[in-house]
């Protein structure tokens, strides 16, 4: 949309409409016109680069504060489970949090992704027409459900409504380590439940992605296999699925993403502590942003700096699960034959 | 789907239709009828009882029969088709369940507690096991936090999304910036927020207050902006460009007069969403602004209420009264948020750029 000097020169002196227009000594609009195309385009350009900067901005001032707190812990950063950075000396380490955060994130993921696709495959292809486009708007109404009503919703609504699926499960299926019970157990403010809760949350944006992408699905495509004589569950089998794969697979990243980096839900369905177990069914364990939201009104110096450390983690953590979801999206972009 | 399709031929001789053998239209409905029958025998029979347990049970009956009855008559592929939408069906009516159950508990708690003197009352000088008091000071932070979020906000999010469509092309700061936007809507809120403690308070050395989260809030809102208003700014016609560009009128005043003001329901969407989002944040929140019973109406000093906060305070107290307070802001909140979304669809879908 470039516009040379040469054109503007020859229109200025050009005539329009019959009527002789003056020849103007300099292109219209003069010197103004460029400096304010110069502003302006320079204005934008340094938001985009302001918005880079944030993203180093983050990961620099964080560093600047993870590295006196690594260096001062007096155990492991890496391997030590428990968290007392303000006694004397300080002993932290991140891995219990990291174990409860992925715990509770996978639970999660496990949980939403194939009730997710369902829902999907559901408004795309099952729902009819008219429905479908007002389910699909109601699932995104729930996407903007605040995060700290789905906790409060968690702990007051869900947790006792849990009770007899966790005493089930525990019953039946102890046999399984992830259902056992060894201490026995109350059942409430268990990783279990966060998981849920989780899932909760973020099956509407996984839907919501997937829903995109099983809507793009070539009309060739479907009535392909319909002619070859599919039934509509190979219909979605042969076509929707293979096409959708990596659109579900970057759905659920970003997913992942949200359970991880989720706060107040957790800090309030949990009943936290400082242990690794594999029993879900058991109070206890911890994330790292709802250490953070729990931990941060008691912590004097160090235990600042070493919450900031933990953030730090799982700042990249996010970053990276992030940065792969989007690049699978792109990747899909330019080579599916959509489009 | 070709339930009804005739013979071919015009052959009485079923046995010859092009879809096959297929089950009658009233099987469904029967093996429905049927395994409930079944299942209320095995519940007289046995120890199994419960209501959710009966559902579940009836369900996985219905699924088994019907799937085995289609294996029967119709084959092994419309058995599996019919247990895949079965299963489907189940999925949906599964996730609904608990995301309406999230709407109607908040109705449900919150319309006990939200009246006049709610709305219109702060939590000054209530006790925690007191009832009464409300959530006016809460209301007063959430409305003000959003609003100085979205002056920092709109204009770098438009600047850049401008940046993307008008100026950028395919260049590197322009995929670089696409690509790390969408990182960014993943970012977590409390990173945000860890993030803007160590620049304003460790480093800066400002005490807490609200602006500092209108700074977080912000990380977080402008990849939301940027997104939709990139979408709604390249919908505007390349013709509307080229014209206004064609009678002389510079390239920038043409974004300012043509292009932004064309994509502007878009626009205006597309803020709504982001700030539906933040005024639903509570991390960042909790690091920056601290909570406070009474009200503060200056966002640079002392800490702020806010609804999220509020939330979150009342929440994890022992109290009744707490929680059904906890129960009123959701409701608030929840009104507040989803009024921004409906105003934002409304807009999107009245003034959609054909």
């Amino acid at each position: 949309m470039s516009n040379p000097d040469g054109v503007e020169e020859l229109l200025s002196g050009a005539v329009f409409g019959g009527a002789p227009i003056e020849p103007s000594p300099e292109p219209l609009g003069g010197k103004s016109r460029r400096l304010g195309d110069r502003i302006f385009s320079g204005m934008s350009a340094a938001a985009s680069v302001f918005l880079l900067l944030i993203i180093v901005g983050i990961a620099v001032f964080l560093f600047s504060r993870t590295v006196p707190a690594i260096q001062a812990d007096t155990a492991n950063f890496w391997t030590t489970k428990v968290w007392f950075p303000d006694s004397t000396p300080p002993v932290f380490g991140i891995a219990a949090l990291a174990w409860g955060t992925l715990l509770s994130s996978v639970l999660a993921l496990a949980i939403a992704l194939p009730v997710s696709v369902g829902i999907a495959l559901f408004i795309a292809h099952y729902a009819p027409r008219q429905m479908a486009a007002t389910l699909g708007y109601v699932v995104d109404l729930l996407a903007a459900v605040p995060s700290v009503i789905y906790g409060l919703w968690g702990l007051t609504f869900l947790v006792p409504h849990m009770l007899g699926l966790s005493q089930w499960l525990s019953t039946y299926l102890s046999w399984i380590p992830l259902f056992a019970v060894p201490g026995g157990s109350t059942f409430r403010q268990t990783m279990f439940n966060v998981g849920v809760v989780l899932a909760v949350m973020i099956i509407p944006i996984i839907s919501a992605v997937s829903r995109e992408v099983f809507l793009q699905v070539p009309r060739d495509h479907l009535e392909a296999a319909l002619a070859l004589g599919a039934t509509r569950w190979e219909t979605m089998r042969m076509a929707v699925l293979p096409f959708g794969r990596s659109g579900v697979v970057s759905a659920s990243m970003l997913g992942l993403g949200r359970a991880l980096g989720e706060t107040v839900a957790v800090a309030l369905v949990l009943s936290t502590n400082y242990e690794i177990s594999i029993h879900i069914l058991q109070p206890g364990g911890n994330t790292f942003a709802a250490n953070i939201a729990l931990q941060y009104g008691f912590a004097q110096k160090l235990g600042v700096d070493a919450l900031i450390a933990s953030g730090m983690v799982l700042f990249v953590i996010t970053l990276l699960v992030n940065m792969a979801a989007r690049w699978i999206i792109s990747r899909r972009r330019e080579f599916s034959g959509a489009n | 789907m070709a339930t009804d399709t005739q013979s071919p031929t015009g052959h009485p001789d079923s046995d010859l239709r092009l879809s096959g053998q297929r089950l009658p239209r009233w099987a469904v409905p029967a093996t429905a009828a049927g395994s409930v029958v079944l299942t209320l025998a095995v519940f007289a029979l046995t120890p199994l009882q419960g209501r959710a347990d009966f559902l579940v049970a009836v369900g996985i009956v219905f699924l088994l029969g019907q799937t085995a009855a289609s294996f029967l008559v119709e084959g092994r592929r419309h058995a599996v088709d019919r247990l895949a939408t079965n299963v489907v069906y189940t999925c949906f009516v599964l996730a609904i369940i608990p995301l309406v159950a999230v709407i109607v508990t908040v109705l449900v708690h919150g319309l006990k507690v939200v009246n006049l003197t709610f709305l219109t009352h702060s939590q000054r000088n209530i006790g925690p096991t007191d009832t009464g008091g409300g959530v006016y000071h809460a209301i007063i932070g959430t409305l003000e936090i959003a609003f100085v979020t979205s002056l920092i906000s709109i204009p770098i999010a438009v600047l850049v999304a401008v940046y993307l469509v008008e100026y950028g092309g395919r260049g590197l700061l322009a995929r670089l910036v696409t690509f790390f936007v969408d990182v960014m809507t993943g970012i977590p809120s409390i990173v945000a927020g860890l993030f803007i403690y160590v620049v304003w308070i460790l480093t800066l050395g400002f005490q807490r207050s609200g602006f500092p989260a209108c700074l977080a809030l912000a990380i977080l809102m402008i990849p939301v902006v940027v997104r939709s208003t990139e979408e709604m700014l390249k919908l505007v016609p390349n013709e509307l460009r080229e014209s206004s560009l064609a009678l002389g009128v510079p390239k920038w005043r043409t974004i300012l007069r043509v292009v932004i003001p064309t994509a502007l329901p878009g626009i205006i969407t597309g803020i709504m969403l982001g700030v539906a989002r933040v005024a639903g944040e509570t991390a960042p929140l909790l690091l920056l602004t601290g909570y406070t019973q009474s009200i503060n109406f200056n966002l640079f000093s002392g800490p702020m209420a806010a609804l999220p906060t509020l939330i979150f305070d009342q929440a994890g107290r022992p109290s009744q009264s707490a929680v059904d307070r906890a129960w009123g802001a959701a409701l608030v909140l929840i009104v507040i948020v989803m009024l921004l979304n409906l105003v934002a669809r409304v807009i999107a879908r009245l003034t959609r750029v054909r």
